[in-house]
């Protein structure tokens, strides 16, 4: 049986860094069950013969000239960092000691 | 870490088959990344150039670079390639802080490139690579580890990272197995990451400088015993950085695989990193299989399709690739396969073709740049090409010699100054006062002030001895501090002497 419970819902919410409170917990654990078990139904009717979809739009080369866009400020873009030093985003230690 | 004692080549040789596999990493010299409209510029400062699509932030939306796909069309076509009629983006996923998307957006099983092949040269021989794809992804982000000992990794208490690289495009080429290479696997492999340099930057798609991480190799090499169908288990050096590294890593992993195998143990598939200082490697991590990176076809971007019109269109403008033009080049220059081969080395081929479309013999643009120059390059530790001397001047100083006015001496002074920065030749000549005495009045009384204070040669060379006149020769050179024609001199002391040249 597919589906998602509140205590998946809360861990998925810490790895992206989401503060959920225990009412929008409750909210979105039921909506995300209903989508799961909707994208579930769809794995029911697709059968061997049915090719998996992975653009749903009938679209190809769709690109850009080679031409230069403003990017962010170094500041803009460390704005949501967590941490930074040296005007660079800062990460917690990778590996340990070997 | 153990230490593996290393079997003598030959022994390797002896006893096992070296199988290759090449991967080579080649930044395009596109303005702007693969997936957005970031300036690719080096030397930013941090972070300067990146968006919220090279940063992964939500809600943004990748769009490809149409001259990224462009460039990796015109390097599948030179290399022989079959060209994607339709073909995917996908997402390789792993958890690390230098992509911070948490994924890299590569090719899996639909590489826009597929199935060619370049043929090498190793010491007049042709070799044929195969090539099993070229496919696009981008680059990741830089890291700087602090806190540990001298920037590594191990150890370090946090990094730092630096998105400004994160997106640049990348077409990363990959050989078939490189089998019946033999004795010759690490020349092989030298030279086929030499000419897909040059046919690279023939291709105008990038400088491919391997000193600048613009093109970066993976060895991957393993052993089978001589007659074994099977291949042996691989290893990967990673990140080869430059050509002699490329057969150094080579041969050392051979010796290190044949010393392993030899003392009954088994090769760990595991990537290496290769030491320039000794020409050694050491573990890196055990490898993951393909399937941990969970790939799967990227939704945000939309298949690419190149046309067959514009695919052919391509195909049609591809520049005379460069073993092609080196051969018509060399017979050109009327010189051999092993003098070329220095050529090539030395990054000379584009400067003396450019010497001579300005008007020096091929000779000369070759002596100059081969010899001097080369030199000057060597002990500067610069690229030939990044001396401050253009092809244009110095044709302009082989025409100064042809006509007389400088000697050879002289124009080794011009070509000098020149690279100090005191302006072009001819004003290098003005400024320095380095015309060749052809004042024959000037000329007549240094020859005949040196027979003077010689009389003794003066005397062996009217009895004769015509080979003594060069110490004369020398008198008048150095009377005149170089300036001179030296020939003409010759012929003035022989006059003057009444002896018949």
């Amino acid at each position: 049986m597919p589906g998602i419970t509140r205590e998946e819902v809360a861990h998925l919410a810490r790895l992206a860094r989401l503060e959920l409170k225990d009412e929008e917990l409750d909210h979105f654990a039921g909506q995300l069950d209903d989508i799961i078990g909707a994208v579930a139904r769809v794995s029911e009717v697709a059968d061997q013969d049915v090719p998996p979809t992975s653009h749903p739009l009938p679209l190809t080369n769709v690109m850009r000239p080679d031409e230069v866009r403003p990017s962010l400020t170094p500041q803009e873009a460390l704005a949501c960092a967590p941490a930074q030093e040296q005007q660079r985003f800062k990460v917690p230690q990778i590996l340990g000691e070997e | 870490m153990t230490v593996t004692e290393l079997v003598s080549y030959e022994d390797a040789m002896a006893a096992y088959e070296p199988v290759m596999g090449l991967e080579v990493h080649v930044e395009l010299g596109t303005k702007t990344k693969m997936f957005c409209g970031c300036s690719t510029t080096l030397g930013a400062e941090p972070n300067a150039q990146t968006c919220p699509t090279c940063l992964g932030l939500p809600g943004s939306l990748p769009v490809v670079n149409a001259t990224g796909v462009e460039s990796a069309i015109k390097i599948g076509l030179a290399l022989n390639c079959e060209i994607a009629e339709w073909c995917r983006f996908a997402r390789k996923n792993y958890f690390y802080p230098d992509m911070p998307k948490n994924f890299q957006t590569s090719q899996y099983d639909e590489p826009i490139a597929f199935n060619g092949y370049l043929d090498v040269e190793v010491e007049g021989e042709i070799f044929r690579v195969e090539i099993e794809r070229a496919h696009m992804e981008e680059d990741t982000g830089k890291s700087t580890h602090v806190g540990g000992a001298t920037g590594r990794i191990q150890g370090a208490s946090h990094s730092l990272l630096d998105y400004n690289r994160a997106g640049i495009p990348l077409i990363e080429i990959v050989t078939k197995p490189i089998v019946g290479a033999g004795e010759k696997a690490p020349e092989v492999a030298k030279a086929y990451v030499t000419e897909l340099r040059e046919l690279i930057k023939a291709l105008g798609v990038s400088e491919a400088r391997m000193e600048m991480g613009q093109m970066r190799c993976d060895v991957n090499l393993s052993l089978r015993p001589h007659g074994a169908e099977k291949f042996g288990t691989r290893s990967e050096t990673k990140n080869v950085n430059s050509l002699r590294s490329v057969e150094r890593a080579a041969r050392f992993e051979i010796q290190r695989h044949a010393a392993v195998l030899g003392g009954g143990g088994t090769i760990i598939q595991e990537t290496r990193h290769f030491h320039e200082e000794d020409g050694s490697t050491t573990p890196g991590r055990v490898k993951e299989e393909a399937e941990d990176y969970r790939y799967f076809p990227e939704p945000d971007l939309v298949p690419v399709a190149p046309s067959r019109e514009w695919v052919e269109e391509l195909r049609a403008g591809l520049p005379e690739l460069p073993r092609v033009r080196r051969t018509r080049l060399r017979e050109d220059w009327g010189i051999s396969e092993h003098e070329m081969q220095s050529v090539l080395n030395a990054g000379a081929i584009d400067l003396i073709s450019a010497t001579i479309d300005a008007g020096a013999p091929a000779d000369q643009a070759r002596k100059w740049w081969m010899g001097e120059l080369a030199r000057r390059a060597n002990e500067e530790g610069t690229e030939l090409a990044a001396l401050p001397i253009t092809p244009e001047q110095i044709a302009r100083v082989c025409a100064l010699v042809k006509e007389g006015s400088l000697n050879d001496k002289l124009a080794r002074q011009v070509i000098e100054g020149v690279l100090a920065g005191e302006g072009d030749p001819d004003t290098v000549v003005e400024k320095r006062g380095l015309k060749v005495v052809s004042d024959e009045g000037a000329l007549g009384t240094a020859v005949d002030e040196a027979i003077a204070a010689n009389a003794a040669i003066a005397d062996k060379i009217r009895g004769g001895k015509v080979a003594a006149a060069g110490a004369l020769v020398g008198a008048v050179m150095k009377a005149t501090r170089g300036q001179a024609d030296a020939a003409r001199v010759r012929e003035l002391i022989l006059e003057k002497l009444g002896v018949e040249g």
